[in-house]
């Protein structure tokens, strides 16, 4: 149906080759990907990746380089201003006005805008109600709580009822339990056709997301659900030591043959080999002759912590952790 | 152009504005204070100098002369001393600006010959109080010794001389007491208006930057030119408010008189507002800095109008380029249109030139404004 299709466009984004440089430096390299309506997608990667500049050139914030890009079916360099009417944002730094009370934000985004006014209080006081901040109204923002300001920001970037939302590290400096009721709400958007980026560093948010995008360097490293992501990004299969003591054991392990990479998880190793049953066979041994005891050696199903360090060569920060 | 959204940016500029103690305190506290201390501080007039007599004859003639001194309203007899090195020594350490040496002959002189003469010592660090205590002196004198000439023509039995000469009438128009005050009390509305204008608005957006605020509002459909206007319109009806304040400071406290009409008034003040918003604008768009952007408005607004506007300093009687320079400060303008205002309250046909030089600036100012701000990162 015509009237399906026009939503569908919306709430859709195309990226072809998008390139962002800034003089010498290429923070955007060459990037495709598609975004489909209620789709929740995440950008994954470490900091300084290009997460935040390719989130702020399809909010046509910033200029692209090259490539193209068109979000809710107009292109965000000539059309960025028709753009902005369609999506909601909100920075990887809380960017309401603090000297405002909570009604006042809402109210001047409102405005910007431009929701009419018998709809303006009705979204208010829905805002209001999924920020949970019924009684603080009139709360100066400063003085809220980290979880508050972020679900408030979310409230004051969907007064308009966008149809695509782009969130830039919403979560982070946000205490567990907030977090997990932060993607509560980003679920219910998504579920209402609302088509969700997400940017994020913590691995167990990524998790939540439909698909993926791994980001290091300005690239796109891989790209799928989090299972396609667990089951194909990875070169070779992951393997569990537990060994004791841990330090000569991962220099031991790095000359190892038949390991490709070697990492330090928790209290064990992870291991990545090529052929598991040959390694798992003479591994042990290897070990042994090296002064190491190694207690057990298993294979095991590589997390998206382990793609992303076996993509970015990095290792993510600590996550929080979702609230048990 | 979307007035909801002009509206809303107001609406939220006036709340922060209300909240920020800073804000208001360049608002509301700096006009009065800025008005007071000028406008006690700077007198280019010359009144109650300090005097100190060396009466080396003490006749009734010397006293006599002293008295004419003691009615001057410019002359305030501190001391008599009796002997030069008093005299010097007050002087030095500015107990007196001037003296004045009574020779011991001096009646003795005035009985013989009708002439005398006495010394005026006068301190000549700021010239300018030297001209006058000097101009004032000899006119105090000159008073006296027509007094003198009169007695002794007439104990000689010689025709007084009357009738005949020429003799000046001076009637002053516009400041008829001559009042410095008067003439400067304008000119400080102008310096008050051009530092509260630009100051609280190059603030506006560098704020917007420094806070973080900036990004989450270019990513609203906000046009540049609704940032503009709407964050404008506030510091617009302060400045304003800030006008009528230093209009009735003037008037009810300095009592500088006001001839014009209110509605000439707000309107060249209105157009000047334009200008010194604008500018305060583009800084605050330009640098993304608070600080930075509040020195260089200081710089760009402060600096000309105090001292090429004409606000104090005749700019009649600045060197050719210098006076060539004041053309292109809008400042001087708005200084012409408020000392006409207030004290020829002449109306808007004789101040037409200057209203369209303000405009003009105004139009070009706004300008740059609408370019300044561009709704992009970096």
């Amino acid at each position: 149906m015509p009237a399906n299709d026009a939503h569908a466009a919306r709430a859709s984004v195309e990226v072809t080759d998008l390139v962002k440089r800034f003089g010498t430096f290429t923070a955007v390299d060459r990037v495709s990907f598609q975004a489909t309506r209620g789709e929740i997608l995440g950008f994954l990667g470490p900091n300084g990746a290009g997460k935040s500049t390719i989130i702020r050139v399809l909010c046509g914030l910033l200029r692209p380089t090259s490539g193209r890009a068109i979000v809710a079916g107009l292109d965000v360099a000539s059309e960025a201003e028709a753009v902005r009417q369609h999506i909601g944002y909100m920075s990887q730094k809380f960017s309401l006005y603090n000297d405002l009370e909570v009604i006042e934000n809402l109210r001047f985004f409102a405005g910007m805008y431009n929701v009419p006014n018998h709809l303006a209080q009705q979204r208010i006081a829905g805002a209001i109600a999924m920020a949970g901040l019924a009684g603080h109204e009139h709360d100066l923002t400063g003085t809220l709580a980290g979880g508050w300001k972020q679900r408030l920001a979310l409230g004051c970037a969907v007064l308009h009822e966008p149809a695509i939302l782009f969130l830039d590290e919403p979560t982070s400096g946000v205490d567990p339990i907030s977090r997990r009721h932060f993607w509560e709400l980003i679920h219910q958007h998504a579920a209402a056709g609302v088509t969700v980026f997400v940017s994020t560093h913590y691995m167990d948010e990524a998790e939540y997301c439909n698909r993926l995008a791994l980001i290091n360097r300005g690239r796109i490293v891989a790209m799928g659900t989090p299972a396609e992501l667990k089951r194909h990004a990875m070169k070779g299969t992951l393997l569990l030591a537990r060994c004791d003591p841990l330090g000569p054991a991962l220099e031991a392990a790095q000359t190892a043959p038949g390991v490709m990479e070697a990492a330090v998880f928790g209290n064990a190793l992870h291991l990545t080999v090529g052929d598991p049953r040959t390694a798992i066979a003479a591994l042990p041994a290897y070990f042994t002759r090296n002064g190491v005891r190694c207690a057990d050696l298993e294979q095991i199903r590589p997390s998206l912590e382990d793609v992303f360090v076996a993509l970015t060569g990095v290792r993510p920060p600590p996550a929080g952790g979702p609230a048990q | 152009m979307s007035a909801g959204r002009l509206i809303a940016m107001a609406r939220k500029e006036f709340i922060q504005i209300r909240r920020d103690p800073r804000s208001l305190l360049i608002a509301l506290l700096l006009p009065i204070m800025q008005m007071a201390l000028l406008g006690y501080g700077i007198s280019l007039d010359a009144k109650h100098l300090a005097l100190y007599v060396y009466d080396q004859e003490g006749s009734q003639d010397s006293q006599a002369l002293l008295k004419h001194f003691q009615a001057s309203q410019y002359f305030d007899l501190i001391r008599t001393v009796n002997n030069y090195h008093d005299l010097k020594r007050a002087i030095d350490s500015e107990q007196c600006k001037l003296g004045v040496v009574i020779p011991f002959d001096f009646s003795k002189r005035i009985r013989d010959s009708g002439s005398a003469s006495v010394q005026v010592i006068v301190d000549g660090t700021d010239d300018n109080t030297a001209n006058l205590a000097i101009g004032y002196s000899q006119a105090v004198i000159a008073d006296y010794s027509a007094g003198v000439q009169h007695d002794w023509l007439t104990t000689q039995g010689l025709p007084v001389a009357g009738g005949g000469g020429l003799s000046i009438e001076p009637r002053t128009w516009f400041n008829e007491d001559l009042e410095s005050r008067n003439f400067i009390v304008p000119g400080i509305m102008a310096l008050v208006m051009a530092l509260v204008g630009a100051l609280l608005t190059s603030l506006t957006i560098a704020r917007e930057w420094e806070r973080g605020t900036m990004e989450q509002l270019i990513s609203t459909p906000v046009t540049s030119r609704e940032v503009m206007l709407g964050k404008l319109i506030p510091y617009f009806v302060l400045g304003m408010i800030d006008a009528a304040l230093c209009a009735a400071i003037g008037v009810w406290w300095f009592e500088v008189p006001f001839r014009g009409t209110v509605w000439m008034l707000a309107l060249t003040t209105a157009l000047f507002l334009a200008v010194v918003l604008a500018i305060g604008f583009v800084i605050s768009a330009g640098l993304k800095n608070q600080l930075a952007a509040s020195s260089i408005a200081l710089m760009v607004t402060l600096l000309p109008t105090s001292l090429l506007s004409g606000y104090a300093f005749p700019i009649e009687q600045m060197p050719a380029p210098i006076r060539a320079i004041t053309y292109l400060i809008y400042s001087r303008y708005y200084v012409t249109i408020l000392k006409a205002l207030f004290l020829k309250g002449v109306g808007a046909r004789a101040l037409l030139g200057e209203m369209t030089a303000l405009a003009v600036y105004a139009v070009i100012a706004g300008f740059f404004a609408t370019r300044a701000f561009r709704k992009t990162l970096v």
